[in-house]
C-alpha cells in the first residue's frame, strides 16, 4: 500500500509545509511499512522534484499538463483521487491550506474515507488509528479514531515539522489530464502580495497591535521581519481599521499560526488573538503594559516601549548575524 | 439547475458552540466536555452567515432557512437565528459528534428540500474542521467555497472573493452552490425587539436523525501543557533577550 502525499505549489517552489506533510507521511510509512508517494502539479524544476526524496519521498509524480493550470479544487480532487486509485493508496496526507483542506474533503466522500484535518502530531497506529487533532483554537487536543479502512489527514504547521529521511526519489512524468466535466468555478483573478514570506509557511512571524499607534509604524516591524526573515501578521483591531490587510490578520477568526518563534509586538492578547497563536513553539512579548494578559502566554518578555526595543532588536540581530 | 425560482431559497447551516472566550475543561476521565457555567452562541462564523442571508433579503426576493445538527441544547441559537431574520428553522435532532455524519445529514435535508444558495461559516469555533460545507457539496455533487469573504449573486452567477495564503482569489460559479462565510461578507447583526417578537410565530421543525454512517469517534480529550512561566527581561538589555532567542529556546 502506499501514502499520496499533495504537493502545493508557491511560485516555482514545493511548499515548505508540504515538504513537511513528506516527513510526516515517511515517519507514518515507517510504523505502517508503506510507500510514500508525492504528487506536485504544474511547472517546476528538477532540483524541486529531488528535494522531496530527503524528506523521505520514496515516487514522486509529477502532473506537469497545462490543462491544470488555473485548476480549481474539485478538477485537483479529481485528480489525486484518480492517482489514488492507480497507486492502490490508503491513506492521504496534505499539509493544511485554502486549496488543500477543500481537496481533502472531496478526495475523502470519492474515496468513503475518514477524514481528520487540524491534525497535529503523528498518529498512534496500533489496533485502531488514532489521530490528534487541535480544536477550541488550541485551546485543547482531542483524540479522535478514524475508523474507515481508507483514511484522509490535513496536518497543522510543525505537526512533525521538517524530519530529514534521504531517498533515492522516484520521479515520474504523469501525462494525467485534467478533466473539463469536473470545472465547477472559474478563477477569475487574484490579488496576492509577492516576495513575501507566506503567515503558514513562517518559522519566526512577528505580529503587531494598536500599542503601534498607526500604519506608518509598520515599517520597524517590517525591518524586524526582515532581519530575522520572518512573517508579518497583525492583531484583529488593526485589520479592522484598515492599517493592515485582512490576510495578516492572526487569531481566532483570521490566521493560525504555529512557528518555531512568535513575536507580539504592542498586542494586548485578547483570548481570541492568543487562539491564533497558541501552538506557536516560543512567544516573545513586548509591551508597554506589564499587566497586559498576554505576558502569562508567553515564554519571553520585555515591559517596554516598542518603540525603544524593536530598533535595539533590529540592531542586535545584524550585530550577530 | 437552469434558473433559479423567482425567490431564492438560502439555507444557513449553523452551529451551537461555547463562547469563544469559554474555559475549556473535560470531565469523565477527559471524554466530555465540561460545560458546567459556559454560556453557548451561534458559532462567530455562523453570524457571518446569517447576516449575509439577511442581508440578501433586502435586495432580493429571499427566504432564509437555518439548519443545525443538534439535540434541544440549540434551540435557542436557531431562536437567535429566526430573531436575527431567517424565516424558518430546521433542527435535525442529532448528536453531532462525526464531520462526516453531520454532512450527510445536511446533506439529506438538502435532497429533500433543495435550496439556491447554502451558507455555513468557514469553520465551527470548537472543532475547527473547516470542511463540513467541502463534505456536503461533495455528497451533493455541487461546488463549495471557503473561506468567502466577499459574494454577490447576479441571476444564477455567483461572484466570490476567497481568501488564500497571502492574499484573495476571486472565483465565479453558478448556483446552486455552498459558501463558507468569514468577515467581511456582512456585518453582525443584532435582533431587535420586533425580530425576537415575530421569532416565537416563524416556523420550527425538529425532524428525525438520517440513517448515515460515521467515520470516526473521539476518544478523549486533552488539555495542552501548561507553559512554564515568563522570563522577563530588562528593556534596556535586549542583547539578552537575543541570546535567549538563540541559545536557550534555539529558534533563531
Amino acid at each position: 500500500m502506499s501514502t499520496i502525499v499533495f504537493l502545493e505549489k508557491e511560485g516555482s517552489n514545493i511548499r515548505k509545509t508540504s515538504l513537511e506533510a513528506i516527513s510526516y507521511a515517511c515517519e507514518i510509512s515507517k510504523i505502517a511499512n508503506t510507500s510514500v508517494t508525492g504528487v506536485a502539479f504544474g511547472d517546476l524544476e528538477s532540483s524541486q522534484l529531488t528535494k522531496t526524496g530527503i524528506y523521505g519521498c520514496d515516487k514522486l509524480i509529477h502532473v506537469n499538463e497545462p490543462s491544470f493550470n488555473q485548476a480549481v479544487i474539485n478538477v485537483y480532487a479529481h485528480a489525486l483521487n484518480q492517482i489514488m486509485i492507480d497507486e492502490a493508496a490508503d491513506l492521504f496526507i496534505t499539509a493544511q491550506s485554502a486549496l488543500a483542506d477543500p481537496i481533502a474533503a472531496k478526495i475523502a466522500i470519492l474515496q468513503k474515507a475518514s477524514i481528520a484535518t487540524n491534525v497535529s502530531e503523528l498518529p498512534n497506529i496500533g489496533s485502531k488509528f488514532i489521530v490528534r487533532r487541535s480544536i477550541y483554537s488550541g485551546k485543547a487536543f482531542e483524540d479522535l479514531v478514524l475508523t474507515s479502512p481508507k483514511k484522509v489527514i490535513s496536518i497543522k504547521r510543525n505537526a512533525v515539522g521538517l524530519i530529514e529521511n534521504q531517498k533515492d526519489v522516484n520521479i515520474e512524468n504523469s501525462e494525467l489530464k485534467a478533466n473539463p466535466d469536473m470545472v465547477d468555478a472559474v478563477i477569475t483573478g487574484s490579488d496576492k502580495s509577492s516576495g513575501k514570506v507566506l503567515l503558514p509557511e513562517a518559522d519566526i512571524v512577528v505580529s503587531a497591535g494598536r500599542g503601534l499607534k498607526g500604519p506608518e509604524n509598520w515599517e520597524m516591524i517590517e525591518k524586524l521581519a526582515n532581519e530575522l526573515g520572518a512573517a508579518v501578521g497583525c492583531s484583529k483591531p488593526v485589520s479592522d481599521v484598515g492599517w493592515r490587510p485582512h490576510h495578516e490578520h492572526v487569531g481566532q477568526t483570521g490566521i493560525k499560526v504555529a512557528p518555531n518563534l512568535y513575536i507580539a509586538i504592542g498586542i494586548s492578547g485578547a483570548i481570541q488573538h492568543i487562539a491564533g497563536v497558541s501552538s506557536s513553539k516560543v512567544i516573545v512579548v513586548i509591551n508597554n503594559d506589564s499587566e497586559a494578559p498576554f505576558f502569562k502566554n508567553a515564554d519571553y518578555g520585555i515591559v517596554g516601549d516598542a518603540f525603544e526595543v524593536v530598533p535595539k532588536l533590529i540592531d542586535v540581530i545584524r550585530e550577530n548575524k | 439547475m437552469d434558473k433559479i425560482s423567482t425567490c431564492m431559497k438560502i439555507l444557513v447551516c449553523i452551529t451551537h458552540v461555547p463562547d469563544t472566550t469559554s474555559k475549556i475543561a473535560f470531565i469523565d476521565n477527559n471524554t466530555k466536555f465540561d460545560s458546567t457555567n459556559v454560556q453557548y452562541i451561534i458559532g462567530p462564523y455562523e453570524d457571518y452567515a446569517i447576516s449575509k442571508a439577511v442581508d440578501m433579503k433586502s435586495s432580493n426576493s429571499a427566504h432564509v432557512t437555518v439548519l443545525n445538527v443538534g439535540r434541544s441544547e440549540a434551540d435557542p441559537s436557531l431562536r437567535r437565528a429566526l430573531a436575527l431574520g431567517a424565516d424558518e428553522a430546521v433542527r435535525i435532532d442529532a448528536d453531532p459528534d462525526d464531520t462526516f455524519y453531520v454532512a450527510s445529514q445536511i446533506a439529506n435535508h438538502v435532497k429533500e428540500t433543495p435550496y439556491d444558495l447554502i451558507l455555513m461559516g468557514r469553520e465551527s469555533s470548537d472543532f475547527n474542521g473547516g470542511i463540513v460545507h467541502s463534505l456536503v457539496g461533495g455528497l451533493l455533487g455541487i461546488p463549495a467555497f471557503s473561506p468567502v469573504m466577499q459574494l454577490n449573486i447576479s441571476d444564477v452567477k455567483v461572484e466570490m472573493t476567497r481568501e488564500i495564503e497571502g492574499g484573495k482569489e476571486y472565483l465565479e460559479a453558478n448556483l446552486p452552490l455552498i459558501a463558507g462565510c468569514q468577515e467581511p461578507i456582512a456585518e453582525w447583526k443584532i435582533p431587535n425587539m420586533r425580530g425576537i417578537m415575530t421569532a416565537r410565530t416563524k416556523p420550527f421543525q425538529v425532524v428525525e436523525a438520517y440513517e448515515s454512517e460515521s467515520r470516526s469517534i473521539n476518544k478523549s480529550f486533552e488539555l495542552p501543557a501548561e507553559k512554564e512561566g515568563i522570563q522577563l527581561i530588562d528593556p534596556n538589555d535586549v542583547e539578552k533577550l537575543h541570546d535567549l532567542l538563540r541559545n536557550e529556546a534555539k529558534v533563531i
